[in-house]
């Protein structure tokens, strides 16, 4: 396997105006050809920050001060304009969370979809609808020609996304990102919408990085999986290593969080007392320290780097904490704060 | 915990043939008058200290079976009673004294408090409302309060902005609390909280509970969080209860094709049982409550429907002790 996508020192921050948010503090991670990269994390982590800025789709407040973002060697950060066009929609592919939000509500299907068509791939008109009608049969909805005459609103939630995915894929992207693309849809219409990524992915050979709070999707879909905190990545494993054999505090917190479908349900469910920090300083300690159950003297002066564990199954398992924690013995249930 | 042989001998909560209706227009001008059927004839009880949990996606009625139920919308038709007598019916004033028993919290912990009242005047708003205590020893309630959800007492001169969604949730925990209810619906209670957080919230209503001997209905479209937290579990698609069951037999053995379609649809945290698991989703989309389909409102989706299905209503009825289903092929 090559390396398709290489992200190094990524560093991007809010100006706000009391000063600075730091959304994302030196995330570095790496993509190979047709493997699947889950990012997961609570709220206001940095996960969305992090795709914006390797598309440089960002918002005007935020600028990238660090970093490189390599594809096929290219340097997105460097490219001028015109060239980042053709990365975006064309070798890289987006779905965001809420479709309804990226779909235009004035414009028909079938023009949106034939936009990049055109735009990327210098069909004609004609030649872009035709293509359009077979991508929207081949995510799902059918009488493909008919629907490109209607409006989003014509579309229900879970068909929007489709729409989007099949948008996302037309030009045949090398990356897909897709972020939260089912956290809005309902149980039944996520685990549609899942399977029709794996499908297209292992149709295609896109390689993905899907954005999730939810570990059990990931479960699903992943080959590795990325935790971030505080705009940090906390932890990156496989993703069997990561759910048998999770070493940062924060992961372990996660799944212990997670009430599942099996099991004892008369036991209580591990939390994790407190909340994020907010990000207005670069931390010279480690984020999780408040709310850490493992945390020692050292965490409160030093934020540990992102550094392969000992004794790993697997040598791209990394994690940024001063403690081997399963050489410690923790009492109780969750950290710091509350309960 | 579970019903007995009469159904409801010890049912604090019970609902009969419950329909909702909302008048709506619909046309892109408001042309057309049209029916949402957003309940339609649901029964169901709730013992005494017990937790049934709701389930149902998105749109199903799942809140309006909650707010109907707590006489916040008028019922279309159907009866509910409340510790053994009928409230269906009541005027608000013969209401009034319920009210205080009857407390609900809601998914949204952002919307519901009022942004200009300190968090300690919105805990205390229903105390002064029924009449439950005034001055010092509404400050003292207030303070106890806090510190039952595990807010310090001092936050109470504090405002929503101050405070993160799980500290809102507890705030929001806290004001339905506060004049001691018997019964609350959790409407999505952790929906728009983080995960770590969302198990803080979960702990502290279990806590709560045991505590203070309450009744919950607890809505949700998390299957997993439902199991945690419920004795019983009643699964509703598009307007109608399909299945309900004591919460092992639900999730072991789920008898209506519906539960386990959406049974199937979760995701399980083990990548090597996902990756072995079989992965039958089911197709189509949840139709309109508007026009919702004839006979089994699931025939549309449904693997297993055969002749009666797309004409005749499947009966509610009980095909084991507790166990309630509604489908023709069971
Ligand atoms: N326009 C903005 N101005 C200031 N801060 C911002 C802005 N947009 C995002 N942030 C901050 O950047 C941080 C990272 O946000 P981001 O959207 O990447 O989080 P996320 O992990 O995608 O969260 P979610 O799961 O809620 O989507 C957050 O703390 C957020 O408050
Ligand atoms: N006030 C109202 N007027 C008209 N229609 C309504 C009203 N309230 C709810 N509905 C409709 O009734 C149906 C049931 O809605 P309800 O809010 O009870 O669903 P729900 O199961 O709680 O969904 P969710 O999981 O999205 O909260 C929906 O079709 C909804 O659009
Ligand atoms: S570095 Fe310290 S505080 Fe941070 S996660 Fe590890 S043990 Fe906890
Ligand atoms: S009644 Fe028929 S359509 Fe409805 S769930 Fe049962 S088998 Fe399926
Ligand atoms: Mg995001
Ligand atoms: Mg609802």
């Amino acid at each position: 396997m090559s390396v398709l996508l290489d992200v190094q020192e990524l560093q991007t921050r809010f100006q706000v105006r009391k000063g600075y948010v730091y959304a994302v503090n030196g995330v570095s991670f790496k993509l190979e050809e047709g493997e699947t990269l889950a990012v997961v994390g609570e709220s206001g982590c940095g996960k969305s920050v992090t795709m914006l800025s390797l598309v440089r789709l960002l918002p005007p407040a935020a600028s990238i001060e660090n970093g490189k973002v390599l594809l096929r060697g290219d340097d997105l950060l460097q490219i001028d304009q015109r060239q980042l066009r053709d990365v975006r929609g064309g070798q890289i592919g987006m779905i965001f969370q809420d479709p309804m939000t990226s779909l235009n509500p004035f414009i028909n299907i079938g023009t949106q979809m034939s936009e990049p068509l055109i735009y990327h791939r210098g069909m004609s008109k004609k030649e872009a609808l035709a293509r359009s009608a077979e991508l929207l049969e081949m995510v799902g909805i059918p009488d493909g020609e008919a629907r490109l005459r209607e409006y989003p609103h014509q579309f229900s939630g879970g068909m929007r996304q489709r729409v989007m995915i099949a948008m996302s894929m037309s030009c045949e992207p090398a990356v897909l990102i897709a972020d939260e693309p089912t956290t809005a849809l309902d149980v039944t219409i996520q685990a549609q919408i899942v399977e029709l990524v794996k499908e297209l992915r292992d149709r295609s050979g896109v390689a993905v990085i899907w954005i999730t709070h939810d570990l059990s999707v990931v479960a699903g879909i992943a080959d590795r999986v990325i935790v971030m905190y505080a705009g940090y990545i906390v932890e990156e494993a496989p993703v069997d290593a990561l759910f048998e054999d999770p070493r940062h505090p924060y992961t372990v917190g996660l799944m212990g969080a997670l009430p599942s479908l099996e099991g004892d349900t008369g036991t209580r469910l591990t939390t994790i007392g407190g909340s994020p920090p907010d990000l207005e300083d670069l931390p010279d300690f480690c984020p999780f320290h408040t709310r850490c159950p493992y945390s020692i003297d050292r965490c409160r002066t030093e934020n540990p780097m992102l550094e392969p564990v000992a004794d790993a199954s697997d040598r791209g398992h990394r994690a940024a904490c001063w403690v081997d924690i399963r050489e410690v013995e923790v009492q109780s249930n969750g950290a710091g704060a509350s309960s | 915990m579970s019903q007995t042989d009469n159904g409801n001998s010890d049912a604090l909560v019970r609902v009969e043939n419950l329909t909702k209706h909302f008048s709506v227009r619909i046309g892109a001008y408001g042309e057309t008058k049209a029916t949402v059927h957003a309940l339609d004839e649901v029964s169901f009880d709730v013992q005494r200290g017990e937790t049934l949990g709701l389930v149902g996606e998105s749109g199903c009625g799942k809140s309006t079976a909650g707010l109907t139920l707590l006489q916040l919308h008028r019922p279309t038709s159907g009866k509910v009673f409340f510790d053994e007598s009928e409230v269906t019916g009541l005027s608000d004033k013969e209401m009034r004294p319920l009210r205080r028993r009857m407390q609900i919290i809601f998914q949204d912990p952002y919307s519901t408090l009022s942004p200009r009242m300190t968090i300690g005047n919105a805990i205390g708003e229903p105390l002064w409302l029924h009449e439950l205590a005034s001055g010092q020893e509404a400050q003292e309630r207030i303070a106890e309060l806090l510190d039952d959800v595990g807010l310090n007492p001092a936050f109470a001169f504090r405002y929503p902005h101050e405070f993160s969604g799980g500290q809102r949730q507890r705030v929001c925990i806290a004001r339905a609390l506060a004049c001691e209810p018997d019964f609350i619906v959790c409407d999505e209670p952790i929906s728009a909280l983080d995960v770590s957080i969302q198990a803080q919230i979960i702990n502290l209503l279990q806590d709560l509970q045991e505590e203070y001997h309450l009744t919950y209905l607890f809505i949700a479209h998390d299957l997993a969080v439902v199991r945690h937290i419920s004795d019983r579990v009643a699964v509703m698609y598009l307007g109608r209860v399909v299945e309900m069951a004591p919460k092992e037999k639900l999730f072991e053995n789920p008898l209506h094709p519906y539960t386990n379609a959406l049974l199937l649809s979760v995701p399980v945290p083990n990548p090597r049982q996902e990756r072995q698991r079989e992965h039958t989703v089911i197709q189509g989309n949840v139709p309109s409550a508007i026009s919702p389909p004839s006979g089994c409102r699931f025939h549309p989706r449904c693997p297993l429907a055969f002749e009666p299905c797309d004409h005749e209503v499947p009966e509610w009825r009980e095909v084991e002790s507790g166990h309630w289903v509604a489908c023709h092929a069971v």
